[in-house]
């Protein structure tokens, strides 16, 4: 398979996987998920044929067609493009897993629509990671936000109903205010849209407007969840679980970030931004997202809303490392997305676990539970140190390299943040565990009256452990083979004619 | 044959009316009456790729050459909008063509098709001519024929509604003359070729800015621009949902595409933008129709008077377009006539076939419908995702020229304004999408059922249209940045 061809044949699997679901729809539902893991088997399968060649330097592309004069919808795959590529379409296999053992454990509705809407977002995802240009990732970004609609209303309740207002009220208004307006500006005042190693817009605009064009890029991608239009993304967690663990701390929130990085390294270029020092508001925007989301999550007693929370902070780390506007901050801003993608969809498929295993949502319910559920805890401990930023887990060499590019830059107020942030994320993560497992069972019968069966032993579904288990042994091998990804990365960054 | 084209693009559908008439038998008059929609589409096309292959065409009327005769001249520019009245002629007349269809009393379907020939006559008419007076008259013979369109609507309001339309529609045809007479008076020629060559001589005089001002007036009430669009919202509302399909996807185009020619052909860009300044007022206008006419549309409970309002914003699109003074600008302007002609013509044609199967157009009234009529109501989410301009559908493409115009000329506000009131069709559209999909049906209400084939294949070409030419635009985009070209560029 020539990596050409993979790169089409990756964004149309999960489609052609959608369209098999449809039809099969409630009739057989063990073939439907036959067919859904079926094709994230192939869709990884397909994503790992073009890794070598972009190991190896090489960024194959496709052209699909030319909308308008200048307006290209075509691939290209660079090495940040494979890294979210491979975290999507990667976890996308454990999630549907999961999300079998969930959804039946949990007597889901309409799983059929479920089951499409998840495989048209994964597309979509894939779409913008091999964007060769912003038209291209801007339309992809679109059609992620309008496929992932129906799985956030998905209970179809009036909350739902309300979440589903915010979460496209928010995520619209941004891309077509701000995202689209920095697209048609860079369009005009550059002449072009396609991503190009050390930016295209050097030399083509200059002050203030350079630091609008970058307010309308940081804030147009709200899903980045960048501070003040974050508040999508706690809504959007009244979404079944498999969905706030893939969609809302992976594919989603991570094309966001992804968009950032894209932006920054090959819109602007760090060289320009370092220079005017335009991206320093966004380092301090950046920075009192990861500390006020830190302080909020602290409050929550509700752990898919922690974890949201929890999630708005990463992503900022994410966007404080493009804004660092150097090559350590830039690296460590694309390894987080791996880092944290693999910790935080470990945390989300054990929230989900204990909801279907002891159907308990709320922290303060969940005290003792640790020692019915050792898997799922242990998982949950892994995962949380991972985000923590602690070795032997993956999520220390971002925070590290992270640190390095704050350094580089000599931001050192964002060494500090970065470091608080940390022990916050200690303070918000560390009572889930510590509650499940050293303190007694409360026997309360308040809670879950009507649900008298659901007394009995907290089960784990076996389709909802082993998951969460399998991410956590990805934090540790993220951990071991961290340098890999590193390498890969670098190019990016290197400095051109070298 | 073909060198008469020009003139069987008017003639035939004319002369079909009265056929209609005469067959009288229902069956056999649709029949005939899609035949001639189609006939006079293939008379458009050919005539467009005539013009993109071998430039302008002058057609002398009976031979008699202008100025004492009647010159028609085909331009890339009106070739285009051609295309797009007969195209929509094609798809809406057979709408329901095997069902009983609408509220129009079977007895009377003749003269509904009747009328409906005299309709795409006059605008074809008003299109194709080179005359100015000509120009009136055929915009009487449309004007006239519509009256009787929307009057057929189902009740009283629908002659209230025709009422007032005649009235204003009448205005505005008056202050159209008395520009036409005030520039007869001065050039002693109505041909716009001549108009166009004599008129710089007597520009300085007040006369010329009078007939100008008649002239703007008069066709701000054809194009219902802010604030002149009273009577459209009555008129798309009470007349039968085909018509409103029709009239929204055509009438108000042909109208932009007059006011395009008088404003670059006949005055010249130079005079109304540089020295009469039409920019500073209808940027403003423009800006409040996008803002007043998507604020009004949030607040309707009836889906026509939802769709009706909606036009009024996205008109004000097009004249931003135009009075941006760019070739983006009037490109963004005449591809949104297309454009605009396929989404709202398609969104029309879904309420068409809602009402068909329900009886009602009120929002209220359409709870639940998502799963009674899965393939309409899929008609109405695209529809309604392109009239927000969500990228891969045709209101990405208008949205995108628009935009790339107000940037060039470092307009940021108006750009910024341009996309924020596309937000507000999230609103209405949402609006809708959310009673159709999570509210429940109404109790005891019967059962209904999608709607039949003969109505959604239409329905759907329309709406399919929005995502082919959102991604394939040489047709659309290619052919309207030449026509902007040719019309900027001052040659008639």
């Amino acid at each position: 398979m020539t990596p050409e061809f993979a790169i089409g044949l990756s964004v149309l699997l999960p489609v052609v996987g959608m369209l098999g679901v449809l039809l099969i729809g409630e009739r057989n539902p063990d073939a439907r998920e036959g067919v859904t893991l079926v094709t994230t088997v192939l869709t990884l399968g397909t994503v790992l044929q073009i890794l070598p060649g972009v190991q190896a330097g090489e960024q194959p592309g496709l052209e699909v067609l030319e909308v308008l004069p200048g307006l290209v919808l075509a691939f290209e795959v660079e090495p940040l493009g494979m890294l979210f590529a491979l975290v999507a379409s990667g976890l996308w296999v454990v999630t549907s897993l999961y999300a079998i053992g969930y959804m039946r454990g949990h007597h889901e509705i309409n799983q059929t629509r479920f089951f499409a809407c998840f495989a048209a977002a994964i597309s979509a995802a894939l779409g913008i990671a091999y964007a060769r240009n912003l038209f291209t990732l801007f339309v992809f970004y679109e059609i992620l936000t309008f496929s992932t609609f129906p799985l956030v209303t998905h209970a179809g309740t009036e909350k739902a109903k309300k979440a589903g207002r915010t979460y496209l009220g928010i995520l619209v208004f941004t891309s077509v205010v701000f995202l689209m307006f920095g697209i048609v500006w860079t369009a005009n005042v550059a002449g072009t849209l396609e991503f190009a190693k050390g930016g295209i817009l050097a030399g083509k605009i200059s002050g203030w407007r350079l630091y609008v064009l970058l307010g309308l890029f940081a804030f147009g991608t709200g899903k980045a969840a960048l501070m003040p239009f974050h508040r999508w993304l706690p809504a959007a967690m009244v979404a079944p679980t498999p969905v706030s663990a893939l969609l809302h701390a992976v594919a989603v929130v991570k094309a966001g970030v992804f968009t950032v990085l894209k932006v920054v390294v090959y819109v602007f270029g760090i060289d320009l931004l370092a220079d005017t020092g335009a991206s320093q508001w966004l380092m301090a925007v950046a920075a009192f997202t990861i500390l006020s989301s830190s302080l909020v999550a602290l409050t929550k007693d509700n752990l898919k809303a922690r974890l949201a929370y929890s999630t708005i902070g990463q992503l900022s780390y994410i966007v404080l490392g493009a804004a660092m506007a150097t090559s350590a901050g830039v690296l460590g801003g694309g390894m987080h997305i791996a880092m944290h993608a693999v910790g935080k969809i470990t945390l989300f498929f054990v929230a989900g676990a204990i909801m279907v295993g002891a159907h308990k949502s709320e922290i303060s319910t969940m005290d003792g539970l640790g020692r019915r559920m050792p898997w799922t805890y242990s998982a949950y401990l892994i995962g949380s140190l991972s985000i923590i930023g602690l070795p032997p887990l993956g999520g220390s060499w971002s925070k590290w390299t992270l640190l390095m590019g704050a350094a580089e830059g000599e931001h050192w107020i964002y060494m500090v943040v970065l470091l608080i942030s940390s022990l916050l994320a200690i303070g918000y993560l560390m009572p889930v565990f510590v509650r499940g497992f050293f303190l007694p069972e409360k026997h309360d019968d308040h809670h879950d009256d009507h649900h008298g069966d659901h007394h009995a032993e907290p089960h784990e579904p076996l389709l909802c452990v082993l998951p969460p288990v399998l991410t956590a042994v990805g934090c540790v091998l993220l951990f071991v083979y961290a340098e890999n990804l590193y390498d890969m990365l670098a190019p990016i960054v290197a400095v051109k004619g070298g | 044959m073909t060198e008469h084209l020009p003139a069987l693009q008017v003639v035939v559908p004319m002369l079909a009316a009265p056929v209609c008439v005469l067959l009288r038998r229902t069956q056999a008059v649709k029949v005939f009456a899609v035949l001639v929609a189609w006939s006079t589409l293939a008379i458009a096309g050919t005539l467009l790729a005539t013009v993109l292959d071998s430039g302008t065409i002058s057609y002398k009327m009976g031979g008699w050459a202008a100025p004492a005769g009647i010159e028609y001249r085909v331009t890339i520019a009106n070739a285009y909008i051609l295309v797009l009245v007969t195209s929509v002629a094609s798809v809406v007349l057979p709408f329901g063509l095997g069902s009983a269809g609408s509220s129009v009393p079977q007895d009377r379907k003749y003269l509904l098709f009747a009328a409906f020939l005299l309709c795409i006559s006059g605008l074809l008419g008003i299109t194709i001519t080179g005359d100015a007076f000509n120009v009136f008259v055929f915009l009487e013979v449309t004007s006239l024929s519509s009256y009787a369109l929307v009057s057929m609507g189902h009740g009283r309001r629908a002659l209230m509604a025709a009422y007032s339309y005649l009235i204003l529609g009448t205005i505005g045809g008056t202050f159209i003359l008395l520009g036409v007479g005030l520039m007869y008076q001065m050039t002693g020629t109505l041909n716009v070729v001549d108009l166009s060559e004599r008129l710089p001589e007597v520009m300085a005089s007040r006369t010329m800015i009078v007939a100008f001002g008649f002239m703007m007036v008069g066709l701000f009430i054809k194009l219902a621009v802010f604030p002149l669009h009273q009577w459209l919202p009555n008129a798309y509302t009470y007349a039968p949902s085909t018509v409103s399909a029709f009239l929204a996807a055509t009438a108000t185009k042909v109208s932009y595409y007059v006011l395009a020619r008088v404003v670059f052909t006949i005055f010249g860009a130079a005079y109304v933008f540089g020295e009469l300044g039409l920019d500073r007022i209808l940027i403003p206008l423009s800006l409040a129709a996008m803002f007043g006419g998507s604020v009004a549309a949030i607040y309707q409970t009836n889906v026509k008077r939802l769709l009706a309002y909606s036009s009024i914003a996205q008109i004000g699109y097009m004249t931003l377009g135009l009075s941006f003074n760019s070739l983006d600008g009037l490109t963004g302007g005449l591809v949104h006539l297309f454009n605009h002609a396929m989404m709202k013509g398609g969104l029309f044609l879904v309420v068409a076939c809602v009402t068909y199967r329900l009886n009602s157009s009120m929002v209220d009234d359409w709870r639940g419908l998502g799963r009674r009529m899965p393939i309409t109501m899929a008609a109405f989410v695209v529809g309604g995702l392109s009239l927000i301009g969500v990228p891969t559908t045709v209101g990405f493409v208008s949205k995108w020229y628009l935009v790339s115009a107000a940037v060039q000329q470092d307009k940021l506000v108006v750009a910024g304004a341009i996309l924020l009131s596309s937000l507000l069709a999230v609103v209405y559209v949402w609006k809708i999408i959310e009673t159709v999909y999570f509210k429940a049906p109404p109790e005891g209400g019967d059962p209904v059922a999608e709607a039949p084939m003969s109505m959604l294949i239409p329905t759907w070409i329309l709406i399919g249209a929005t995502i082919y030419f959102g991604l394939h635009t040489a047709l659309t985009a290619g052919v309207a940045s030449k026509a902007a070209a040719l019309l900027l560029s001052g040659v008639p």
